[in-house]
C-alpha cells in the first residue's frame, strides 16, 4: 500500500470561512460546537436523537456530480466527520442587502413560525430542497420535511411556504449558488488525501485517507468504534453518553462509497448513504423506492449508511430483510482479506453478528430481481413516516410455468432478535399454486417462525397479525386484480 | 425591515389595527435564527449547570444515596438534595404540600428527580449524575387506572360531582339503555424547546430568573418558598418560549427553584436544561381517563339521561389534576342536551409522573367521552351518527342547561354544523364512502362530522384577571408589557394590535417587550384560551387611562370639549385641527402629564359554586366543527387521512392570520392525540416512549391530504369581549375528534356498520386492527 501522509487537523469550511482544528474530541458535536464554541445560536437542539430537526444544517461534499448541499442533523453528527466539507447554518441564509432570504421570507409572509423553535431547521431543510428542486411537489416537500417536527403550526402554513418560495427568488442566483465554484476549489485544496489523526492513544480520532488505510488502520486497532453515518453512534453519545474512543470516521470514504453494478449484481459500498443508494434502487428494484422513502428523515437518510444498517445488528434496521429476500451477499474485510458471506448468515443472534474483530463490512451485493419474479416489502410502523418499524416483511417469488411457487423467500424485520426468514411459511408455499388458498394454509405457519415481543411499539399479538396478513398483500398485490391493498399518502401519476 | 419609516399623517387606517392579518411579531427573527430563547442567551461569566439526578425505582423508600462518586466526577461543583432546600421542599401549585422539589426518602415515580448535580458545564454534569449509587426498598406501586377502583382508590384531590336531573331515573325509565367504557390515553406536549430556566444571584436575596414558563408569578412564589425569601427577592422573566401547551404552567417550578437555590448558594448563574428524555421522564403530561358511562334512550335516537365517571391517571401528586378533572366534567356534554345528566370524577394517584395541563385541560376529554355515548347511541338505533348529534345538540331557548347548572346563552352549533355539513358535502360522500366499502375488500373509507363547544374562562374565578403596563415616551413611541406570556400563539401581537388600534398609531410604534413579573405583578398563567381575553382587554384599559388624560390635557389646552378630541391615524384631531400622534404626547409631557399607566381587567358575570356543582364557570362559549374522512388497511391497521374540512368560530377575529394557525395546528396536535401518539408504560412501572423515536407526534405527511380551514364570518362574541373577539388556543383542539370517529366509521364497515367499534384513543393502526378484528368475530357470532 503507498504511503499514506498523516494531517492532525480537520479542516473544513464554516459559512464564509475557513476552519482548522487540532483538538477535536472523538465525540463532539457538531451542534455544541456550533452553539457552545462559535456562539452560533440559531441551531436549535430539540431532541438530540436525530428526529425533530431543529437542528438541521447543510452539509456541503464534494461527489461524483460535484459539490452537494445535504440536510444533516447537527446534534449527532460528529465534528470529526467534517473534515473537508462546508457547513452552512441559518446565519449564513441571506438575500438581498436588508433583505431575508427567500425561503424566510416566504416563512415569514405564509406564517409558517409560531413558537419559532423549530423554524430556523424548517429553514434549512427547506433551503436543501429548494436548490435541488425549486418547484417542488407536495410529494417531495413531505418527505423534504419528514425529520423536521412542528408542534405548533400543523405544518400547513409551511406546506403554503414551501409552494411559494421560488416566487420569492431563483434558487440559481441564490449566493451558494453563485459562490459554488470558489466553494469547491477550496475544498479540493482541502482534499489532501491524507489520513488524519487528532489525539493519542486511546483518545483518537482518525479519518483514514481511503478504504485501503481504513483497513489497515482497524487491523491494528481492532477495538476502534467504526462511525459511518452516526445516526445510531450518535445516540450512544448523546443519549448514553458512552466512550466511543478511538474512534473511525468513515462516512465519504474513499472506495467505500460506491455503488456499481455488473451481470445483474448492484454492489453498494458500505458508506454509501440511502440518498446516494436511492435512485439506483429505486430504478432498478421498484418495490425498495417506498421503503426508502420511510426509513428515518431526509436528514438521517443523508447521513445513514447501509452499510451501517446491516453492520450493527438491529432486528429493527429496515434494510436487511429486503436484502436477505433479494438474496443479497456481504463482503467483510480485515486487512487485506476479504470474504464473502450470504447477508443472512451475517445475523447470529441478538447483538452478535458474524464479523470478526478487526473486521469491517465492506459492501453488500444485491441481485436485481429477474423478469417475472415478484418482489414486495412492507413497514408496519404507528406513525407513517420517521418511525421505526415495528414489523416489516420483504417477500421475494418466482413462479414456475405451471403458476407453483419454484422460489421463495420472505424475511422479517421486528419479529425476532435478528433480520429472519420465514422458512416454515416459506415450505408451506413453495411447489404450492400461487393462489389465496395456498397464502391461507401458510398464513397458519407464521407462529412457528415468529414468537414476536410485546413493547413500545407494538404488541406481540398485533406483530403476529400484521405480519401474517401481510402475505396476504403480498397475494393480493401480485394476483393482478389492481385491487387497491395499501393506503397511499401520494396516488401513482 | 429595521429602519424606522415616520408614522403617516394621512392614512385612513393605521397600519396593524384590530381585525388585520398579521404576521407573528417575532417571525423574522424566528426564520433568521436571530429570536433569543433562553438557551440562547449569552451566559453570564462563570455559569454553572444543573442536572437532575432520577429515580430508577417506580415506588420505594430510598435505603441508601452514595453520592460520593458524583461530587469526585470532574467539574462537579456540588450535588443537592432535599435537605439543601433553604426554605419549603414543595412546588406544589394548589398548595397541598403534595409534590417536593427534590425527593426526600421517599420515591413515588420511576424518573422522579432525587437529586441535582452542580458542574461547570452541562456534559459534566449529565456525566456525573450517572455515577450515583442509590438502594431502594420497593414499594407496591400503580401505574395504571384499569386496576383501580374510582369508588375506592386513592385520590390526589377532591373529586366533583356534577348533576341535573335524577340521571338514575330516568335512565331506568328510557325505552332502551347501554352501558361501556373508554379509554382516552394522555398526550406529551411535545414543545420543541424543552424546560429550561438561567438563576442569576443579585444583592441580598435577590435573584433574576429566566424561565421558560407560561406562568412567571408561579415561578416567583414557588422560587420564593423554596429559597424562604419574599416574592419581592424574586423576578421572572420569559420574552418568549419553544411552545408550552400547558406543559409549562406549572412544570417548569422544579427547575427555576433548583436553578435559584444553586445560584443564591454558589453565587453563580445557574442553568439546568434537561436533556429531552429526563424532561419527557419527569414532567407532567396530558391526564388519560377511563370512562364509564351509562345511557337511556328512545328508539329516535334522544338521549335521555347520562350517567358517567370520569377516572383520570394523575400521578403521584394533585398539580392541576383538580381542575383538568373539573374541566373534563365541565365538557361531557360537549354540544349536547343531557335532560338528566349525573357525572363523576375520579383524580386517582398513581405511580407516574403527575399530570399536568395540556392545551383543553381535561375538557377534550370530555368532549371525547360525550362523543363516544353520541356512537353508541347511533350503532344502537342505527343512525348516522351526525344525526344523532344533530338531535342532541344544545337548544338555543330551551334545553341549554348544562350539567353545571349555567345556561348556554350564545349556542350556534346547529348553524356551525349545517354549513360545514354543506361545504364539505357530507351527504354525497357519505353515500360514496358506502359504495366504495361495497367494493373495496382491503381498503374501507370513513368518514365523520363532529362538533365543538368549548367554555371561556379559569374555573377558578380567581384567575381570571390580568394587568397591563402602558408607556408612551415623549416621541410618541409605546413601550406595552403584560402579563400574557408568547409561547407562539401570537398574544403579544395581538394585544399590541389591541393598544394600536386604541392610541390609533401604527402598530411598529409599539415595543412588546418580555414578560416579567417586575412590570406586571401576580398575574394568571398564560393557559385556559385567556390570553387576549385578559391581557387584550388589561392593555386597552392601560392605554385608555392615558388616552383619557390626553383627551383631557387637549381639550384644556385648546379649550375644545373632550368630545371634540378624536385620535384618527397617526394624528388627534382637536377641534379644528390636527396634530401627529407624538406632537400631543410631547405637548403633554411638557405639562407634567403621567404617560404611564397600569391597565387591570377581571372578567365580569362569571362566578362557581363547587360544592354546589352550579353556577356560571365561563364568561361565554366558543364553537366549530370538523369533518374528516379517512382510509383503513383492513390487513394492518393503517390508515391516512384524506380530507378535513373545519369551520371555527374565533368571534370577530383580532387576527385571522394568527386565528387560522390556531385552528390547523389546534386540530393536528388534537388529531395526533387521538391516534399516533402513544405513552406506553412497562410491567416495572417506566415509561418507555420518551423521545422523539418512540413517541410519535404528527408529520408534514399526516396532515389531511385535502385540509380546508375556514373561520365562520358572522358570529361575534355576545359578551363585551376585546373588540368581540372569542379565544382561539384550546377550542380547536377538539377538531380532531373527527378523525377519530372518521376511523371508528370505517372500522364499523366491516361489520357492516351495525356494531359500534368502541375504538379507544389513541386509535393506533394497532388499536384499529385489534378493533376491526374484533368486529368481525362480532359480526360473525
Amino acid at each position: 500500500m503507498a504511503k499514506v501522509n498523516i494531517r492532525n487537523e480537520i479542516r473544513f469550511i464554516l459559512n464564509g470561512r475557513d476552519v482548522v482544528l487540532s483538538s477535536v474530541a472523538s465525540d463532539a458535536t457538531l451542534l455544541d460546537w456550533l452553539r457552545l464554541e462559535r456562539s452560533l445560536r440559531g441551531t436549535k437542539e430539540g431532541c438530540a436523537e436525530g428526529d425533530c430537526g431543529a437542528c438541521t444544517v447543510l452539509v456541503g461534499k464534494l461527489s461524483e456530480g460535484g459539490l452537494v448541499y445535504e440536510s444533516v442533523n447537527a446534534c449527532i453528527r460528529f465534528l470529526g466527520s467534517l473534515d473537508g466539507t462546508h457547513v452552512v447554518t441559518v446565519e449564513h441564509l441571506r438575500g438581498s442587502p436588508g433583505q431575508l432570504h427567500p425561503v424566510q421570507q416566504a416563512m415569514v409572509d405564509f406564517h409558517g413560525s409560531q413558537c419559532g423553535f423549530c423554524t430556523p431547521g424548517f429553514v434549512m431543510s427547506l433551503y436543501g430542497l429548494w436548490m435541488k428542486s425549486p418547484d417542488p411537489s407536495n410529494e417531495a416537500i413531505e418527505k423534504a420535511l419528514q425529520g423536521n417536527l412542528c408542534r405548533c403550526t400543523g405544518y400547513e402554513a409551511i406546506m403554503r411556504a414551501a409552494r411559494a418560495i421560488s416566487s420569492y427568488g431563483k434558487a440559481a442566483k441564490d449566493p451558494l449558488a453563485a459562490e459554488r465554484k470558489a466553494i469547491t476549489a477550496r475544498l479540493e485544496v482541502m482534499h489532501d488525501g491524507a489520513r488524519v489523526e487528532i489525539g493519542v492513544g486511546k483518545a483518537r480520532l482518525v479519518v483514514p485517507a481511503n478504504v485501503d488505510d481504513f483497513a489497515a488502520v482497524l487491523d491494528k486497532d481492532p477495538g476502534a468504534t467504526i462511525v459511518a453515518g452516526s445516526t445510531d453512534v450518535g445516540l450512544w453519545v448523546t443519549k448514553h453518553m458512552r466512550d466511543i474512543s478511538p474512534a473511525i470516521f468513515i462516512g465519504d470514504l474513499d472506495g467505500l462509497c460506491t455503488i456499481s453494478e455488473d451481470k445483474g449484481v448492484i454492489t453498494i459500498g458500505a458508506g454509501v448513504t440511502y440518498t446516494e443508494a436511492f435512485s439506483t434502487l429505486a430504478r432498478r428494484i421498484p418495490a425498495l423506492g417506498p421503503l426508502f422513502d420511510r426509513i428515518g428523515g431526509e436528514q438521517v437518510r443523508n447521513m445513514g449508511t447501509i452499510g451501517g444498517n446491516i453492520a450493527n445488528g438491529s432486528p429493527i434496521g429496515d434494510t436487511p430483510p429486503p436484502l436477505i429476500a433479494l438474496g443479497a451477499r456481504l463482503t467483510l474485510r480485515k486487512g487485506k482479506k476479504r470474504r464473502t458471506i450470504p447477508l443472512e448468515t451475517f445475523f447470529i443472534a441478538y447483538g452478535k453478528q458474524d464479523r470478526q474483530p478487526g473486521e469491517f463490512v465492506e459492501a453488500v451485493h444485491v441481485p436485481v430481481p429477474a423478469k417475472g419474479t415478484k418482489f414486495a416489502v412492507h413497514k408496519i410502523t404507528k406513525r407513517r413516516d420517521e418511525d421505526i418499524t415495528a414489523a416489516l416483511g420483504a417477500f421475494f417469488l418466482t413462479l414456475a410455468k405451471d403458476g407453483t411457487v419454484a422460489e421463495v423467500r420472505i424475511a422479517y424485520g421486528g419479529m425476532a432478535a435478528t433480520p429472519k426468514r420465514a422458512s416454515s411459511v416459506e415450505k408451506a408455499l413453495l411447489g404450492k399454486p400461487w393462489t389465496e388458498q395456498t397464502v391461507d394454509v401458510a398464513m397458519a405457519e407464521y407462529a412457528k417462525d415468529f414468537t414476536p415481543l410485546t413493547d413500545m411499539r407494538a404488541s406481540a399479538e398485533y406483530r403476529a397479525l400484521a405480519a401474517r396478513n401481510l402475505l396476504l398483500r403480498f397475494f393480493a398485490e401480485t394476483s393482478g386484480t389492481g385491487e387497491p391493498v395499501e393506503v397511499s399518502r401520494h396516488e401513482a401519476a | 425591515m429595521n429602519k424606522h419609516a415616520a408614522p403617516n399623517l394621512k392614512a385612513e387606517k393605521i397600519a396593524g389595527g384590530v381585525s388585520t392579518d398579521q404576521r407573528h411579531d417575532s417571525a423574522h427573527k424566528h426564520v433568521s435564527g436571530t429570536a433569543v430563547y433562553i438557551d440562547d442567551m449569552p451566559e453570564p461569566a462563570g455559569t454553572l449547570h444543573g442536572c437532575l439526578g432520577l429515580s430508577a425505582a417506580t415506588h420505594a423508600t430510598i435505603t441508601s444515596m452514595d453520592l460520593s462518586a458524583v461530587r469526585m466526577a470532574p467539574g462537579v461543583v456540588d450535588v443537592l438534595t432535599a435537605s439543601d432546600v433553604p426554605g419549603e421542599n414543595d412546588i406544589s401549585p394548589t398548595g397541598r404540600h403534595d409534590e417536593p422539589v427534590l425527593a426526600d426518602g421517599k420515591v413515588q415515580f420511576y424518573g422522579q428527580p432525587i437529586f441535582c448535580v452542580i458542574a461547570e458545564t452541562r456534559e459534566q454534569a449529565r456525566r456525573a449524575t450517572r455515577l450515583a449509587k442509590v438502594k431502594y426498598k420497593e414499594l407496591p406501586f400503580v401505574t395504571d387506572i384499569g386496576a383501580l377502583d374510582p369508588k375506592k382508590d386513592k385520590l390526589v384531590t377532591p373529586p366533583l360531582t356534577l348533576k341535573r336531573g335524577d340521571a338514575a331515573a330516568a335512565i331506568r325509565r328510557a325505552p332502551r339503555r347501554l352501558k361501556g367504557n373508554m379509554r382516552i390515553g394522555g398526550q406529551e406536549h411535545f414543545y420543541l424547546e424543552g424546560h429550561i430556566a438561567m438563576a442569576i444571584p443579585g444583592e441580598d436575596q435577590d435573584v433574576t430568573i429566566y424561565s421558560s414558563t407560561q406562568h412567571p408569578s408561579e415561578v416567583q412564589h414557588m422560587v420564593s418558598h423554596a429559597l424562604g425569601v419574599p416574592s419581592n427577592a424574586i423576578t421572572v422573566e420569559i420574552r418568549r418560549m419553544g411552545g408550552g401547551f400547558g406543559g409549562k404552567e406549572t412544570q417548569g417550578n422544579q427547575f427555576a427553584a433548583l436553578a435559584a437555590i444553586a445560584a443564591k448558594k454558589h453565587h453563580r448563574a445557574v442553568k439546568i436544561r434537561p436533556d429531552r428524555d429526563d424532561d419527557m421522564i419527569a414532567t407532567g403530561k396530558r391526564h388519560d381517563f377511563l370512562v364509564d358511562y351509562e345511557i337511556g334512550f328512545d328508539d329516535e335516537g334522544n338521549i335521555l339521561g347520562v350517567d358517567f365517571m370520569f377516572a383520570a391517571r394523575c400521578g403521584f401528586s394533585s398539580d392541576l389534576s383538580g381542575p383538568v378533572t373539573d374541566r373534563a366534567l365541565f365538557h361531557c356534554d360537549n354540544t349536547y342536551f343531557w335532560p338528566a345528566v349525573h357525572a363523576q370524577s375520579a383524580p386517582l394517584y398513581t405511580n407516574t409522573v403527575s399530570n399536568t395541563a395540556f392545551r383543553g385541560f381535561g375538557g377534550p376529554q370530555g368532549m371525547v367521552g360525550a362523543e363516544r355515548v353520541i356512537d353508541e347511541v347511533a350503532f344502537a338505533v342505527g343512525k348516522d351518527p351526525l344525526e344523532i348529534r344533530k338531535k342532541n345538540f344544545y337548544g338555543t331557548s330551551d334545553r341549554n342547561i348544562t350539567p353545571y347548572h349555567q345556561t348556554v346563552e350564545d349556542n350556534i352549533i346547529q348553524r356551525i354544523v349545517a354549513e360545514l355539513e354543506q361545504s364539505a358535502s357530507y351527504a354525497r360522500r357519505r353515500r360514496e364512502i358506502s359504495a366504495f366499502n361495497a367494493n373495496s375488500r382491503f381498503i374501507k373509507r370513513g368518514l365523520a362530522l363532529t362538533p365543538v363547544k368549548f367554555g371561556i374562562s379559569f374555573t377558578a374565578t380567581h384567575y381570571n384577571q390580568a394587568g397591563a403596563l402602558v408607556h408612551v415616551y415623549t416621541d410618541g413611541s409605546v413601550h406595552l408589557n403584560h402579563g400574557g406570556t408568547e409561547m407562539g400563539q401570537g398574544l403579544y401581537v395581538k394585544v399590541a394590535q389591541v393598544v394600536a388600534e386604541e392610541f390609533q398609531i401604527d402598530l411598529d410604534q409599539v415595543k412588546i417587550t418580555a414578560t416579567t413579573t417586575g412590570k406586571v405583578p401576580n398575574t394568571s398563567a398564560t393557559a385556559a384560551s385567556s390570553g387576549s381575553d385578559l391581557n387584550g382587554m388589561a392593555a386597552q384599559n392601560g392605554a385608555r387611562q392615558i388616552k383619557d388624560r390626553l383627551i383631557d390635557f387637549a381639550a384644556e389646552k385648546y379649550q375644545v370639549p373632550r368630545d371634540q378630541v378624536l385620535f384618527l391615524p397617526n394624528r388627534v384631531r382637536i377641534g379644528n385641527q390636527e396634530i401627529a400622534f407624538a406632537d400631543l404626547v410631547k405637548q403633554a409631557y411638557m405639562a407634567r402629564i403621567q404617560l404611564s399607566a397600569a391597565g387591570f381587567y377581571k372578567t365580569p358575570k362569571i362566578h362557581w359554586n363547587r360544592d354546589k356543582g352550579e353556577g356560571r364557570p365561563f364568561y361565554y362559549f366558543a364553537y366549530g366543527a370538523s369533518c374528516s374522512e379517512v382510509s383503513v388497511d383492513t390487513l394492518t391497521g393503517e390508515y391516512m387521512v384524506e380530507r378535513t374540512d373545519i369551520l371555527h368560530d374565533c368571534g370577530r377575529s383580532l387576527n385571522r392570520a394568527i386565528d387560522i394557525g390556531q385552528i390547523e395546528g389546534g386540530f393536528i396536535q388534537g388529531m395526533g392525540w387521538l391516534t399516533t401518539e402513544e405513552l406506553w408504560w412497562d410491567a416495572k412501572g417506566r415509561l418507555r416512549t420518551h423521545a422523539p423515536s418512540t413517541y410519535k407526534i404528527p408529520l408534514a405527511s399526516d396532515r389531511p391530504k385535502i385540509f380546508n380551514v375556514t373561520l365562520a364570518d358572522w358570529p361575534e362574541a355576545s359578551e363585551p369581549t376585546i373588540h368581540r373577539s372569542k379565544a382561539v388556543g384550546e377550542p380547536p383542539f377538539p377538531l380532531g375528534m373527527s378523525v377519530l370517529h372518521a376511523l371508528s366509521d370505517a372500522v364499523a364497515s366491516v361489520a357492516d356498520n351495525r356494531i359500534c367499534p368502541r375504538l379507544d384513543a389513541p386509535a393506533t393502526p394497532e388499536r384499529v386492527l385489534m378493533a376491526i378484528e374484533r368486529l368481525k368475530k362480532e359480526a360473525v357470532a
